[in-house]
């Protein structure tokens, strides 16, 4: 109160700032437009210079990587930055990366400067949240740079022609750490913290119990939803939440799954992982985890690109594509466990194993999948799942 | 602006400290504000300068990447504007009911349920021209805006409610609300992932400004700052809000109404932090989702203070932070700074502008020079 009495005061007082600060500023401005033309042309200089210092390379080819949180986050964003930076030791190829970007104008404003100011000629715009409306947007304003762009979004029929899109079918790594963690727990309790009951991460969670179930029987996997993606302090609380209702192995599907594999070791239970490789923050506890292979999509697009050969606008992959992998196996984890693991990731890699396969129940006792009939990795239904297994103690409403 | 003498004859609001300092030639009142505010931006400059120089950077050079980031081309400077307009809108939300005394921090639950009422408006007059649904959306978001900080207005007049503790509380109401509605009963089955409602459809888009790549969002918050200077220093209306603020039990002597000023107060404060949220949904995404939760609320609580509440300060400042923000993307992808540093030079500047208010007043070199002018005339009086 106090503080906001001085404030008006002083503002009655000092009305001529904000208005005087403003005219300089509008002149500072105003100055700047007019000078303009010679900020462009002496911006273009260095990437004309840059071309004929470098003639055997040819043009500079430089790409952009924009992440919606800290690239280090040990999460989503830290497996793209971990895809972008082998993207860093190709010979001519310079990346740009900016983080904290929201989804907002922000990102489209990220795009345009990094393709006006940067000379960027393919961005990968990481965060699912980027693509409808900002991604399009720009594409269709840029159409000699080439957007890609993560979550699997690209429909030929709708979107222009420098578009891509790339997901992965990360829910088969959450299958064999589902087995590693049902081969692992002494109660026969498993914990999931997720962010929103949204298609992607049901099917995260489901295969985790599947897998799970594939070697225990008896194992349950009781999920909490936060209700965001990046919520550290209520996803705290929900590890600590499923740890006191038994649960001996935690996971995660949000942006950072630090937190929870940090409560989990603290509480010394053990956790697999998410996104990226999280043993450093649980040495004891920490199994195995479902990871994003980026490198493997970002190199492909790029060397294509490069070369001026065609790229898929849709791209998809799982094992088999080198597309996800697993954390190495952590102390904890017993032969018996490493074994059935592998056996799975190698069905996985040969095509040979399918995850949704009927009959499967959901958690309310109702046939999602009738006996004989088969969802393979990928069948258009898993796009819109909507249920829980059953198995799994928690509620998608 | 009128002269600066005439602000403080004219001006019924000028409080007692006006008259108290002592008012020194026009020019130096002009200028007073102008050289604080390009001091502590060099003050603040040579300090983040250091920060850099420790990073193992040249400043200069990241100051002149910066500035072509944010002012040197006319793709930078129109970032920075477009960065700017929601924040003029937010900041309202806090300037304004600042003028009574109170501390409003919830502009981002003003936003988010002033971007929902929008879509839902827009996507019930659908058969209607882009005109009719883009009007209609306007005023949705401002009336469901105005309603929210409203009740904050209404809690506090009435029930005596900390407006502070139940506009922020109520921040989170409204996320959690809109994550209710688009993840339920307003949910476009077809937004799979990213819940959302429908799209209002691109032909009744708000566009751009004519000749520029900046939505309206822009002219909608540079004629609210306006509106709102207007209305709090030189009409009735204001002179009782700051009289409010600057003493209540006077106010309520003096026979003011002061509830219905607080109500209607918040109630416009809202109404443009909603109006904030409306062009999110009809310029940017077309859609209200969690995108609508960006931070442009809280950012404008920033705003506000730094332009000490003043309705036409929090242009220039929206405007600076807009570029900090805009040029702020070169930082990271040329010098490989984290983006904590544009926090940290962020920080630095606002701490060193708000520190440096307490210059006002004291380096009136004039009035030195009258005082030793006046000294010597008396003398000279006395020994004639």
């Amino acid at each position: 109160m106090t503080m906001s009495t001085k404030a008006s005061q002083s503002s009655h007082s000092r009305r001529a700032f904000g208005s005087c600060f403003g005219v300089a500023l509008c002149a500072l401005t105003l100055l700047n437009c007019s000078k303009k033309t010679d900020a462009m042309t002496s911006a273009a200089l260095p990437a004309s210079g840059a071309a004929s210092a470098a003639p055997a390379a040819g043009k500079p080819f430089t790409v952009g990587f924009i992440y919606v949180g800290s690239k280090s986050d040990y999460g989503y964003n830290q497996a793209h930055a971990e895809g972008a930076k082998s993207l860093a030791a190709l010979p001519g190829v310079k990346i740009r990366e900016e983080e904290n970007v929201p989804e907002t104008l922000d990102v489209q404003k990220t795009m345009e400067s990094m393709i006006k100011l940067d000379g960027a000629t393919v961005l990968f715009p990481t965060s699912f949240g980027y693509f409808d409306p900002h991604i399009l947007k720009m594409a269709e304003k840029y159409p000699d740079v080439t957007f890609l762009h993560c979550g699997g979004l690209y429909d030929p029929a709708k979107h222009p022609k420098n578009v891509g899109s790339y997901f992965g079918y990360i829910d088969e790594a959450e299958y064999v750490a589902g087995i590693v963690a049902g081969m692992t727990t002494k109660t026969n309790k498993l914990g999931f913290v997720a962010a929103k009951p949204i298609p992607q991460v049901l099917r995260n969670i489901n295969s985790y119990e599947l897998g799970a179930k594939s070697v225990n029987p008896k194992a349950t996997l009781s999920v909490i939803f936060t209700g965001d993606w990046s919520l550290p302090v209520k996803e705290a609380e929900a590890a600590n939440s499923l740890i006191d209702q038994g649960a001996d192995v935690l996971t995660a599907h949000v942006d950072s799954p630090k937190v929870v594999i940090e409560t989990a070791e603290h509480r010394g239970v053990f956790s697999t992982g998410y996104h990226a490789n999280q043993s450093a923050l649980a040495p004891k506890g920490y199994l195995t985890g479902a990871e994003w292979n980026w490198e493997v999509v970002y190199k492909d697009y790029v060397a294509k690109i490069q070369a001026g050969k065609p790229w898929e606008h849709l791209v998809r992959g799982g094992f088999k594509e080198g597309f996800v992998k697993m954390s190495p196996y952590g102390a904890a984890v017993s032969d018996a466990a490493k074994a059935k693991a592998d056996e799975a990731k190698a069905k996985f890699t040969d095509g040979s194993l399918t995850v949704y396969t009927g009959p499967l129940k959901d958690n309310t006792g109702k046939e999602v999948i009738a006996a004989g009939a088969m969802q393979g990795q990928r069948d258009i239904a898993l796009e819109s799942m909507n249920y829980l297994v059953d198995g799994v103690k928690g509620s998608v409403h | 602006m009128p002269s600066p003498a005439g602000a403080v004859v004219k001006a019924p609001s000028a409080p007692a400290t006006h008259g108290a300092r002592a008012p020194g030639p026009g020019y130096w009142k002009t200028l007073e504000p102008i050289a604080i505010s390009l001091g502590a931006v060099c003050v603040a400059m040579l300090l983040f300068g250091v920060f850099l120089a420790i990073d193992g950077l040249n400043p200069l050079d990241v100051y002149a990447e910066m500035f072509r980031g944010a002012f040197g081309t006319w793709f930078s400077f129109q970032n920075t504007l477009q960065r700017a307009a929601p924040l003029m809108l937010t900041a309202l939300c806090t300037a304004l009911p600042a003028q009574l005394g109170l501390v409003v921090i919830g502009g981002e639950g003003a936003l988010v349920v002033g971007g929902v009422a929008a879509a839902v408006i827009g996507l019930a007059l659908h058969d209607s021209g882009p005109y009719v649904i883009l009007t209609g959306m306007l005023l949705a978001g401002a009336i469901m805006g105005g309603l929210w900080i409203g009740l904050v207005g209404v809690l506090r007049a009435y029930r005596g409610v900390n407006e502070t503790i139940s506009s922020l509380l109520l921040a989170y109401i409204a996320i959690a609300l809109m994550n209710h509605l688009v993840e339920g009963p307003l949910r476009d089955p077809l937004s799979l992932n990213k819940p959302a409602t429908r799209h209002i459809g691109d032909a009744n888009m708000l566009g751009p400004i004519p000749g520029m790549d900046v939505h309206w969002g822009l002219v909608y918050g540079i004629v609210a700052c306006i509106f709102a200077y207007v209305l709090m220093k030189r009409t009735v209306f204001g002179f009782a809000a700051a009289m409010t603020g600057g003493n209540l039990r006077a106010a309520l002597l003096s026979g003011l109404r002061v509830r219905r000023l607080m109500v209607l107060t918040c109630f416009m404060a809202g109404a443009a932090a909603g109006v904030a949220g409306m062009v999110e949904v009809a310029a940017v995404h077309g859609r209200a989702n969690a995108s609508l939760v960006a931070g442009y609320g809280y950012a404008g609580i920033l705003v506000a203070f730094v332009a000490r509440q003043n309705p036409l300060g929090v242009l220039p400042v929206a405007i600076l932070l807009g570029g900090i923000g805009a040029s702020g993307g070169l930082l990271q992808r040329n010098f490989n700074l984290p983006d904590a540093s544009v926090n940290v030079l962020q920080g630095i500047l606002f701490m060193v502008i708000l520190a440096s208010e307490t210059l006002y007043g004291r380096l009136d070199v004039w009035k030195f020079a009258r005082r030793a002018a006046a000294a010597k005339a008396s003398t000279a009086g006395a020994v004639a």
